[in-house]
């Protein structure tokens, strides 16, 4: 059964016709909207290479049918530099060299734009390194992204500061 | 993934309405239907969107005490919930130790009552399973059995039911709100789960059509807050299962135990509440031998279904450990490691 969906990508409106209610919003995401930033890696809700932004939550994509999340806002990595200009958090990974491959980066970002907006973290590496659980690494460059998520948490406080 | 009608329903009528109807699954999260569906386990005909009805995302605080909890809350969202985490801490704690999250941001309620099993041969339709199809014989006796059962289990299936969730909940007498066709009932958590036995393989309490719709916490369920908590061991500290869990919760009074709760996870097909081992509790005055003693009694009847005996040991430790901790005081802040019992204040990160 074919049915329409209305997604708002990074601030723009895409309308998706579906052959059918199969689509994971992951593979809608890469293979119709042609946005490949977002990762595949386990296709199981295991490794976190796919995470993105739905109304402003980190959720898995490759575990939400496309259909489920019709009329939502979508952010993917592709959303998060402004004018050219990188996004702090993406900034702080490069910065402190949160990657290796670079294949769990884009998931590892959106997951750490989620855990700073949760504001559960604070400054506690542990809480940090508890709160990016959900995204494996196979290269390891875990120090380098606990580093990187400390790092970004104090660029965001400080920005806030001076818009404020 | 077979193909399927899509809907969303508009009420609770229309839902029970369509998933009353052959075939039909409810979706909520997706995250452990979706999962099953890709591996071809779960091959529902329609799918029943529940995540938009409207009037079962709510966490009621009553005035009376009673806490009721809408089936489409995300797990998430409970556990952040300030008078909730604070009237229910070993609930909040278990939460926060299950998968990871993204997945508790759109996990359900509902859903993580409902999910199915990780026997790893139920999740591969290959494999012989009696929870798959009834009369197929389990394929997991003899196999890789660490993470099955040592408590409630028969020849017909030896599986756990993994949820982190519902183990403090069956401890605090959480009662499970259900609609259907025939219209709404109630029935204790520790009942909803039924266990394998000679001639079925257990399962839970729902007829076709019907969907829980929330979940109730009875009103003393905040009388245990200052000295409760939630202890899970995994194979990695963080993002995995149990493969046993402890839910303990003291109400102390001068000193004593006035009284105890104690359920155990990833032991059975049910999350294991032992009334002897809270009876063992009551009037005492914390202390090692008597918390040995409730976790004997814990494991009463405990038998390997294959190479697990160690898990019996590992409980009754594991409970030992919970009461402890339970008696010394629920934690000011949710630990940095929800349900570690690895301590993080000594400045070496505990993740490994
Ligand atoms: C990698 C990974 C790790 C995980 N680790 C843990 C862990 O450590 N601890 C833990 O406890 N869990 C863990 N989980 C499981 C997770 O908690 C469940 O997948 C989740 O709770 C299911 O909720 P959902 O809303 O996504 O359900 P869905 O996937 O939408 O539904 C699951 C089942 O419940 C049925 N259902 C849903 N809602 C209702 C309702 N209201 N009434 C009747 N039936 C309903 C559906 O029809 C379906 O059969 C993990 C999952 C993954 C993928
Ligand atoms: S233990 Fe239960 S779920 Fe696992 S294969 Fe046997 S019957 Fe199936
Ligand atoms: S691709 Fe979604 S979690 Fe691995
Ligand atoms: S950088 Fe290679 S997987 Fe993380």
């Amino acid at each position: 059964m074919p049915l329409s969906i209305s997604l708002t990508i990074n601030g723009d409106r895409h309308d998706t016709l579906l052959e059918d209610a199969r689509a994971t919003l992951l593979d809608v995401l890469r293979e119709r909207v042609g946005l490949t930033g977002t990762k595949k890696g386990c296709d199981r809700g295991q490794c976190g290479a796919c995470t993105i932004l739905v109304d402003g939550r980190r959720i898995n994509a490759c575990l939400t049918l496309a259909a489920s999340v019709d009329g939502a806002a979508i952010t993917t990595i592709e959303g998060l530099a402004r004018k050219g200009e990188l996004h702090p958090v993406q900034a702080a990974f490069i910065e402190n060299d949160g990657f290796r491959c670079g294949y769990c980066t884009p998931g590892q970002i959106m997951s750490a734009v989620g855990l700073i907006a949760e504001g559960d973290a604070g400054d506690d590496p542990e809480r940090i390194r508890e709160g990016m659980s959900g995204n494996i690494c196979r290269c390891a460059a875990y120090p380098g992204i606990t580093q990187a998520v400390l790092d970004a948490q104090r660029r965001l406080a400080n920005d806030e500061r001076i818009s404020a | 993934m077979n193909r399927f009608d899509y809907i969303r329903p508009a009420s609770l009528e229309e839902a029970i309405a369509a998933g009353s109807e052959p075939g039909a699954s409810y979706l909520a999260g997706g995250t452990n239907l979706l999962d099953l569906m890709k591996v071809d386990v779960a091959r529902p005909d329609k799918i029943v969107d529940i995540t938009r009805v409207p009037g079962l995302d709510r966490i009621e605080m009553q005035n009376d005490g009673t806490i009721r909890i809408g089936a489409m809350v995300r797990n998430a969202d409970l556990a952040r919930h300030p008078a909730f985490a604070k009237a229910c801490p070993a609930v909040a704690e278990a939460l926060l130790s299950g998968a990871s999250p993204q997945l508790r941001n759109a996990a359900t309620v509902g859903g993580n009552l409902m999910q199915q099993t990780r026997c790893a041969y139920f999740y591969d339709p290959y494999s012989a399973c009696n929870r798959r199809q009834k009369g197929a014989g389990c394929d997991a006796r003899g196999g890789d059995t660490r993470n099955h059962a040592v408590l409630g289990w028969s020849d017909n299936c030896i599986a756990i039911h993994p949820s982190d969730f519902c183990v403090p909940l069956a401890a605090l007498d959480t009662v499970v709100e259900i609609e259907g066709p025939e219209g709404a009932r109630e029935t204790p958590l520790t009942r909803f789960y039924s266990l394998p036995d000679d001639t079925t393989p257990g399962g839970v309490d729902l007829a076709p059509g019907e969907m829980i719709t929330a979940l109730r916490l009875p009103r003393d369920a905040a009388s245990f807050a200052s000295h409760a908590r939630y202890l899970k061991l995994r194979e990695r500290t963080s993002y995995a299962f149990a493969i046993v869990s402890a839910a303990v919760m003291l109400r102390m009074q001068e000193g004593v135990i006035a009284e105890a709760r104690i359920a155990l996870g990833g032991v059975a097909a049910r999350p294991w509440r032992s009334v002897i081992a809270e009876e063992r509790l009551r009037d005492g005055e914390p202390d090692v031998d008597l918390f040995a003693s409730a976790a004997e009694a814990a494991l009463q009847g405990a038998e390997p279904s294959g190479a697990n005996a160690f898990k019996i040991e590992l409980a009754k430790r594991l409970v030992i450990r919970a009461i402890e901790r339970a008696a010394e005081g629920t934690p000011a802040r949710m630990p940095a490691l929800p349900a570690s019992v690895f301590a993080s204040d000594t400045g070496v990160s505990a993740h490994v």
